[in-house]
């Protein structure tokens, strides 16, 4: 893409983005960039312009700029966004005030560090546990279309993290699994080829799993992809607070 | 390189910053209100036998100003919450998902019938 340099007569836009250079100090400022303002660009475009032509030193994450990766989510004007989404249009003329995504520990600039997510993408065993392993030369595992339709929504999810970024119970406490990787484990849980629902109980109808959200919703108001983590999290409280009623008035009972 | 990372924290007002969270803590506190009016309740079944101290609650300035305050509060706990509950209840007809509007809607339909049921009664003894 050929950009040309910023003109006199040209529109433009102000940024003001949040520096952390750890190598540089301890301290945290807003440093301003001005942009040319174009109606089809995104903030993402916008970052760019600055790191190709203002300040090669602005460090931030971006790959498929077409909200598919979910590597560029940052704060935008204080809402989780994933950039490439967040056209300047809808904020021009004001300026656009930009931070990494907040509840995370910033390495650098706007880049988070993101191994407390992967670490609970871990702990809930985030993919297929099969029942017996078949070999491959038996074929594939059928479902129909209202297996999957049991759990598609959830399989949605791009692991942006803008839900941890929006959930104040994470906010204050990063010990909760929470928004993604709760959704996700009800993704595999809800589907007919998976066995693993019993290795996940554990992380997930613990308090540190379900019962620590507190339903304020935001999650799924911020979720770029319509996944609902707060209705996979409501539905999974539904589920083990029936299997516990299920084992105290039926103990004999197989689950 | 961890040491080095910049951590903030959540500042006290976080419920202020952002009209969700606002909305959702409101909803929270509503519970104080709700728990209020079913302690008011209770106080009123201990004098079921007594009239005059049974009238003498209901006839309290103090009481009418708090049942004025937590009437609107409990309204929104109430509406808020059932307007949430598709996202708990997923129900399935053969293929296809019983539409969130029915079932919100079931619930204000039980609650119009519980409602009507209880006005019922209370105009059936004037």
């Amino acid at each position: 893409m050929e950009v040309n340099s910023i003109s006199e007569t040209e529109t433009k836009i102000q940024l003001e983005v949040f520096r952390y250079r750890p190598d540089e100090g301890e301290e945290v400022e807003f440093e301003s960039y001005e942009v040319p303002y174009r109606t089809d660009w995104v903030v993402l475009d916008a970052l760019n312009y600055v790191k190709d032509h203002i300040d090669g030193t602005l460090t931030f994450r971006w790959s498929c700029r077409m909200g598919v990766c979910g590597s560029c989510g940052m704060m935008v004007n204080g809402e989780p966004k994933l950039t490439c989404a967040a056209f300047l249009r809808d904020y021009y003329p004001n300026p656009i005030r930009i931070e990494p995504l907040s509840n995370f520990p910033v390495v650098r600039d706007l880049v988070v560090n993101m191994d407390d997510f992967m670490n609970k993408l871990d702990t809930v065993k985030a993919w297929l546990v099969p029942n017996e392993e078949k070999p491959v030369a038996e074929g594939e595992y059928h479902q129909t279309p209202e297996e999957l339709s049991e759990f598609k929504q959830y399989s949605m999810c791009i692991n942006c993290m803008l839900c941890y970024s929006a959930c104040p119970v994470y906010g204050h406490d990063s010990d909760f699994i929470g928004p993604a990787a709760i959704a996700l484990a009800q993704r595999y849980n809800l589907d007919s080829r998976d066995a693993g629902a019993e290795e996940r109980a554990e992380a997930i109808f613990s308090h540190e799993g379900i019962w620590k959200c507190t339903f304020v919703d935001d999650c799924t108001r911020v979720c770029p992809k319509n996944v609902d983590p707060a209705a996979a999290i409501q539905q999974a409280k539904v589920t083990a607070t029936k299997d516990w009623f299920r084992s105290v008035l039926m103990p004999r009972r197989k689950k | 390189m961890e040491s080095r990372e910049y951590t903030p924290k959540m500042p006290g007002n976080w419920w202020w910053k952002r009209k969700t969270y606002f909305l959702f803590m409101i909803r929270e506190l509503t519970c104080v209100f709700v728990g209020g009016y079913a302690l008011f309740l209770l106080l009123l079944v201990a004098h079921l036998d007594d009239p005059e101290a049974f009238a003498a609650i209901l006839d309290s300035p103090i009481l009418v100003i708090l049942q004025c305050i937590a009437l609107p509060l409990v309204l929104y706990h109430s509406i808020t919450w059932i307007n949430l509950t598709p996202k708990v209840v997923v129900l399935r007809r053969g293929e296809e998902r019983v539409s969130p509007l029915l079932i919100s809607g079931a619930n204000y339909i039980i609650w119009v019938l519980l409602s009507s049921v209880i006005l019922w009664m209370v105009f059936l003894d004037r």
